[in-house]
């Protein structure tokens, strides 16, 4: 985990302190000061999750919440996710907000029914009579070293639900900002927070916010290949970007932010320039948000690409073990593999 | 059957008051019923059987994709749904048609459904805070405990002020006690203590497979691991069926937590129209159920308290009027616009959906046709 996100970091000490409303903060405070930003606005606002009541959840992102709300808005609740999933709907059906937190990516499949079948759906069950303003944080992804189940990136299981959105902020700016707005949707969100990037920080502007939630965004502008990710990936891609361009080779980096829908002008309008495009995540690539990119600029952008649209991902085996997940994450050099035969083209 | 002598009975099958034992402490909310509820509740049974019966002929006849029938279970039906009072909260399962018809559901809204016209759609703040079905087996018993959370985060119970307190009601059948989702609505309630009744129908058969096969306990013997008071009532009697309701809807809207109601009675049907019972349980079993038809009972016992011939008529006439009517307009259905598929998968603008829909609106005019 220590060999990545030095970049955006030294980039973040460049950002001056002088005005008192931006702060540097690592990806975990930032969110757990987006969530008591959110509590304070609507008393509606409740969280619910396994252990993040007195002890702040596993990665201490609800640290405080429950001291400072109450066992009422910061509800630990019993060991059972398909039980707050389904729960939440029921507190979301009397009008509150829950935002449930999922422990590990991994743990999230015994609540797959609730998600899919019944919060996805329930809005369109009742033709728009009720809404589902139910947010679901999930902690995903690799580069911790922990154990099996701790490491994986289930997004597409959940992007090919109808009725979810899917959110995934890559800075500690984007993850304050974007837990408030997930919260005020009145759609059921999917929040994936990069947890190797928890402790990571940078500068949070705590006035002023300009990116729509669903709006992916260019976070490094470059004339030759384009790269587009999402949450931890983004920092991946920008220590390539930085290689390459001592190599000569210019990027441009796209954060996707917005996993569903997918904000596509930002990308098509790179692709437009570059004429090359690499998509790159940490799940495996078969049916993966990248495939369905790649599908989407291939329709949309043919005669600007240079190219074939070049995925970059885990392999299409089980999450391995810890010692083996450097082989099985895409890193910088990955990456810029894939660069340079998009560039032999 | 798993019917135990803790069995709650106000009314004997031939439709006499039993006064003795268990009974004795529901008698009371029985007492207080006036004439006119109690002639309500024949009335509930009959249309629902009405209702019930046209709309399986109307599947038969190619009208609906479906149609799960409640024969034989309107008494456990009428007598909890008549237990709650406005402002509970109701969430079915898929076959409580009596149940929705009393909290002012439009008969249609079912009919629509099993039809293909919708997956719902009614709004649960118009028909009597009843809610949508759900077809995924024992789901929305969650659904139901997260309602009643919300209920005792709000205060809304104990406050001894009985049009204010809340309470909610969560029907599913004996198959659905062995999903996780009903044991982890158990472990929640008993957490929360919650105010709520689960109410078991326990009608025998989950489609195919008897109550055996899911437990080797009486049901209601269940939520006691959890910390969940419960109760076994006779399901055919709408008397028992609406005091031990009473009660345990009193007690949860008074914030003494959560309790389950084991009903037992009879799908004197199929499943759905899709199954033949004949497969999978004997003729014996099914006559000598029928021969405990909960409408029959209790007309007995209103017989036996004077009522008059013309009242039952009357009620007859209503039934009748009742199926006509849902007759001639399920033949008046048309398929439903498209919207109904686009528009609110997301309460908020979605550009998938809305291009999507513009997409198909286009092809389909560009065929002439009318999306």
């Amino acid at each position: 985990m220590s060999q990545h996100g030095t970049m955006t970091d030294k980039g973040a000490d460049a950002a001056t302190l002088t005005e008192r409303d931006i702060q540097e903060l690592p990806l975990a405070k930032a969110l757990n000061a987006g969530l008591r930003k959110a509590m304070e606005d609507d008393d509606r606002v409740l969280l619910m999750g396994e252990d993040i009541g007195p002890l702040g959840g596993v990665f201490r992102v609800t640290e405080h919440l429950h001291r400072d709300f109450g066992p009422k808005r910061v509800m630990d609740t019993p060991l059972a996710e398909s039980g707050i999933i389904g729960t939440a709907i029921g507190l979301a059906m009397r009008g509150y907000r829950p935002v449930c937190e999922i422990q590990f990516d991994g743990f999230i499949f015994p609540g797959f029914d609730q998600i899919t079948t019944q919060l996805a759906k329930m809005t369109s069950r009742h033709q728009g009579a009720v809404t589902m303003p139910v947010v679901i944080r999930v902690p995903y992804g690799g580069h911790i070293g922990a154990v099996e189940h701790h490491q994986e990136s289930p997004e597409a299981y959940f992007a090919h639900t109808a009725g979810l959105r899917l959110v995934s902020p890559s800075t500690p700016h984007d993850a304050y900002w974007m837990i408030q707005e997930a919260i005020a949707s009145n759609d059921p969100v999917m929040f994936f927070e990069p947890k190797s990037r928890y402790w990571h920080k940078g500068p949070v502007d705590l006035s002023s916010n300009v990116a729509a939630l669903h709006s992916s965004k260019v976070v490094r502008t470059g004339e030759d290949v384009t790269l587009v990710g999402h949450g931890a990936m983004v920092n991946v891609l920008m220590q390539a970007a930085e290689i390459a361009a001592g190599e000569g080779t210019s990027i441009e980096v796209v954060d996707l932010r917005s996993l569903s829908p997918i904000d596509y002008a930002p990308i098509i309008e790179s692709v437009r320039k570059t004429g090359r495009l690499v998509v790159a995540s940490e799940a495996p690539g078969f049916v993966s948000i990248p495939s369905e990119i790649a599908a989407t600029v291939t329709e949309q952008a043919f005669y600007s690409l240079e190219a074939p649209v070049l995925r970059v991902s885990g392999f299409d085996v089980p999450f391995p073990p810890a010692k083996l997940e450097t082989a099985y994450l895409p890193d910088p050099d990955r990456v810029l593999e894939a660069v340079d035969r998009a560039l032999a083209y | 059957m798993a019917q135990t002598e803790d069995m709650v009975q106000l009314l004997t099958p031939s439709g006499e008051l039993a006064t003795s034992g268990v009974a004795a402490e529901y008698l009371q909310y029985v007492e207080a019923l006036s004439d006119e509820d109690l002639r309500g509740f024949h009335r509930d049974m009959v249309r629902s059987r009405a209702f019930d019966t046209e709309a399986e002929n109307l599947q038969r006849q190619g009208q609906m994709a479906l149609w799960p029938p409640n024969r034989g279970q309107e008494a456990a039906q009428v007598g909890s749904a008549r237990a709650a009072r406005r402002q509970d909260h109701i969430f079915p399962a898929y076959r409580e048609h009596a149940v929705g018809m009393i909290r002012g559901l439009d008969p249609l809204k079912l009919i629509e459904m099993m039809r293909g016209n919708s997956h719902g759609g009614w709004d649960p703040a118009e028909t009597g805070n009843f809610h949508l079905y759900t077809l995924v087996i024992g789901s929305h018993a969650l659904h139901a405990t997260g309602y009643a959370m919300g209920i005792g985060l709000d205060g809304k119970t104990g406050t001894g002020d009985a049009e204010r307190d809340e309470a909610v009601i969560v029907y599913f059948g004996d198959g659905a006690t062995s999903q996780g989702d009903v044991s982890e609505a158990f472990v929640f309630a008993a957490s929360y203590q919650t105010p709520q009744v689960f109410f078991i129908q326990n009608n025998q058969w989950a489609i195919s497979v008897p109550v055996s096969v899911q437990s080797r306990i009486p049901l209601y013997l269940r939520p006691r691991g959890f910390g969940i008071p419960s109760v076994q009532v006779d399901g055919n009697d709408v008397l028992a069926s609406y005091a031990v309701s009473a009660k345990h809807l009193d007690d949860a809207r008074a914030g003494r937590g959560p309790s389950l109601i084991e009903a037992m009675t009879y799908r004197m049907g199929a499943h759905t129209t899709s199954d033949d019972p004949t497969k999978y349980r004997t003729n014996d079993e099914t006559e000598s159920w029928l021969a405990r038809d909960p409408i029959a009972r209790f007309e007995s016992y209103l017989r036996g308290r004077g009522e008059s011939d013309a009242f039952f008529a009357s009620v007859a006439e209503e039934a009748a009027d009742l199926a006509a009517d849902v007759r001639r307009r399920t033949l008046e259905l048309q398929a439903p616009p498209a919207s109904v598929a686009f528009e609110h998968v997301y309460s908020e603008p979605h550009p998938v959906t809305q291009s999507q829909y513009e997409w198909l609106r286009e092809y389909e005019a560009s065929l002439g046709g009318d999306a």
